[in-house]
């Protein structure tokens, strides 16, 4: 016992024989977005098939279910990086309808410009998805309890202020209050429109055939709504997969202590990761509220949980530390589909539900499997 | 000798009324391993934590390189370089083998002035030091979750390592592992001692400490109850002064004076 060369061998150079070695075909499939990759093939088939002549994949078809994916997205986006950062948002939908009121509040009523309005919201409503954060993370509580008693402060205040400075639970009049804006078409403006028009022009597209829009698209451009949806996309997926702060997402989420230990700023993490859902439900809010040209107190409702489950869809962990940008945006896709695609089959939309209760389970079956294929258990 | 990398000087710990560390002095060199051995709730995690940044002494004092140390949170203590693998706490098992090797220092190269994780030199760097530790990875790409306990024990020595550590700290890294990865484990503490990092080996048994540890320290209910170096104490000998005081009489012939 006093010679070093008394530690046991070590396995050489040659490959452990009990590992076997994987198809690179199976390697690709066991990812986290494979869940979301399915279930948008099944639901594109299904409405091929049974809906293809209702117009849902013409021009203005598809420009109808795009729009409502798109806002999916958008709110998809920050719940799945909170998500994989280990924590919750119930505040969404209540934050939609604050925010939008708060725009409406400060442009219609107090008289601000626009886009004063608009930043002064983003900033408000940042601050408060710091302070759930913040909350959260000097509280220890889960962040559902947090953010549930957010839902409901959030929802009871937007109602508030809304009947004590207009007696009315719909502000209206964005639409004057946002003329010549520079910031308000970021949100509510139209892009390509001179592509658009000139597709119309060569007969690709459906135009008007009367009225005083004649020889105008039907699609006349893509709606800010689908670039902010792109955008935050774009953004999610990168910040994740391809930068050093979207392995400190993953490594707060996947296990917050094991994270500190080396060094990563669990808690800053937390707090941005709320204050970017916050963001997220700003811009939703914002793109309805000018499009609309009203904010009302009662937007959003349910949003926070169509956001969770896209997400869940989409393959990410409800417990964090697992999940994916592209996921997340298919998850919202199929909800999107589905919900406009059952209205251009003219089913009874109660069925929504149904289905989507059905492929939320399915959703989850299929990725609980994929997940214990990932870490080799069967 | 050279001096010691680090030095605690009579750490007291308590947690309220519960006293966790009654003043466990004890000193690592360079390149020697000390195995740090005890029961259950005999003061040892309690005590690398104090060394690792994690809890500040009540009392007492830590000395690193020979200079006073007080370190505020585990980062500190990194960045001096004394690095801990806890046993169940180092990995994230969804995460990737090279994500997980470098999480908190995740290499970037810049690309039109975005800074992005850089991927490549991850995988390259993880399956080298990996392979440097005798461990064969089908791919950096793998989730640690498809490796062996021994594996994952292997993957943060190798990453704490890689990282500059000089005192590399490690809470039973061996108990809950089977006979061949406990092998693999000691092997690699092994490695690492040979480079010239200490290394503080924390465990209930006693044949794994004897096949790696250079010296060995014995906590009993916050308090040293022995400490003695290769050669002047047989496994038997520290197998009863584990089990507690009863048969302590008999054996301070042989540690006379390291008591
Ligand atoms: N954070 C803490 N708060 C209160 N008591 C603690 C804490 N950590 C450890 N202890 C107590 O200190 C004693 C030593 O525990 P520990 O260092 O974990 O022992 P070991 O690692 O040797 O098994 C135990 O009695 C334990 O209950
Ligand atoms: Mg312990």
């Amino acid at each position: 016992m006093t010679e070093t060369t008394s530690t046991p061998p070590v396995s050489t150079d040659k490959p452990d024989e009990r590992v076997k070695t994987r198809s690179s075909f199976r390697q690709a499939l066991i990812r986290p977005e494979l869940g979301g990759i399915c279930g948008t093939i099944l639901v594109f088939t299904f409405f091929l098939l049974t809906a293809s002549d209702s117009g849902m994949f013409s021009a203005s078809g598809v420009m109808n279910w795009s729009i409502v994916s798109s806002q999916f997205i958008i709110i998809a986006v920050g719940a799945c990086l909170l998500m994989i950062a280990g924590e919750f948002d119930l505040s969404v939908g209540s934050m939609i309808g604050f925010s939008g009121m708060s725009i409406a509040l400060l442009s219609v009523v107090f008289g601000l410009p626009m886009w004063m309005a608009i930043i002064a919201t983003f900033i408000l409503c940042m601050g408060i998805g710091a302070l759930s954060g913040w909350l959260v993370i000097k509280t220890g509580l889960p962040s559902f309890i947090v953010t549930l008693a957010f839902l409901f402060i959030l929802r009871g205040l937007t109602i508030f202020a809304a009947i004590s400075t207009t007696n009315k639970t719909i502000v209206g009049g964005i639409k004057d209050a946002a003329e010549g804006d520079w910031l308000a078409p970021l949100f509510g403006g139209k892009v390509l429109t001179g592509l658009f028009q000139w597709l119309g022009d060569n007969g690709w597209i459906e135009t008007f055939e009367r009225g005083f829009k004649k020889g105008q698209p039907v699609v006349d451009g893509i709606p800010m709504l689908m670039v902010w949806a792109v955008i935050l996309l774009i953004f999610g997926h990168w910040l994740l997969t391809k930068t050093k702060f979207g392995n400190w997402i993953f490594a707060s989420g996947g296990n917050a202590q094991a994270a500190t230990y080396v060094g990563v700023p669990v808690n800053r993490v937390k707090i941005l990761m709320f204050m970017f859902t916050a963001f997220c439900a700003c811009v939703f809010a914002t793109s309805q509220v000018i499009e609309f040209g009203s904010a009302g107190a009662d937007r959003g409702l349910l949003k926070e949980f169509e956001a969770i489950i896209s997400v869940v869809i989409g393959g990410a962990l409800l417990t964090g530390g697992y999940g994916s940008v592209i996921g997340a945006a298919l998850g919202a896709i199929i909800f999107g589909v589905v919900q406009q695609g059952l209205f251009f089959a003219g089913v009874e939309s109660s069925l929504f539900r149904v289905f989507l209760g059905a492929i939320l389970l399915f959703a989850v079956i299929l990725n609980t499997y994929i997940r214990r294929m990932i870490t080799g258990e069967k | 000798m050279s001096e010691p990398i680090i030095e605690m000087k009579k750490i007291e710990k308590h947690f309220g009324s519960v006293i966790a560390l009654s003043g466990v002095s004890l000193k690592v060199m360079p390149g020697e391993c000390l195995c740090l051995l005890g029961d259950n709730g005999a003061g040892k995690s309690t005590f690398i934590k104090t060394m690792a940044g994690v809890h500040k002494p009540s009392v007492g004092e830590i000395y690193f390189e020979g200079k006073s140390m007080d370190f505020d949170c585990p980062r500190d203590a990194i960045i001096a370089g004394i690095a801990t693998v806890y046993q169940d706490l180092a990995m994230i098992p969804l995460m990737s083998v090279a994500r997980n090797f470098f999480m908190g220092n995740e290499p970037t190269k810049k690309i039109a002035g975005i800074s992005f994780f850089d991927h490549k030199l991850a995988n390259e760097v993880t399956m080298k030091e990996m392979k440097k530790m005798g461990i064969h990875l089908r791919s950096a790409d793998q989730a640690i979750g498809t490796l062996s306990g021994g594996e994952r024990q292997t993957v943060a020595i190798a990453r704490a390592v890689y990282f500059g550590a000089k005192v590399l700290i490690l809470d039973e890294p061996t108990s809950a592992l089977g006979v061949r990865q406990t092998a693999n484990v000691l092997a690699t503490i092994d490695k690492v001692r040979k480079r010239g990092i200490a290394v503080v080996f924390i465990t209930h048994n006693v044949r794994h400490a004897m096949a790696v540890g250079d010296t060995f320290t014995v906590l009993n209910r916050g308090r040293t109850l022995g400490s003695a170096r290769k050669g002047e104490i047989t496994s038997e000998e520290l197998q009863n002064l584990m089990a507690g005081g009863a048969t302590l009489a008999t054996l301070e012939g042989s540690l006379a004076g390291t008591i």
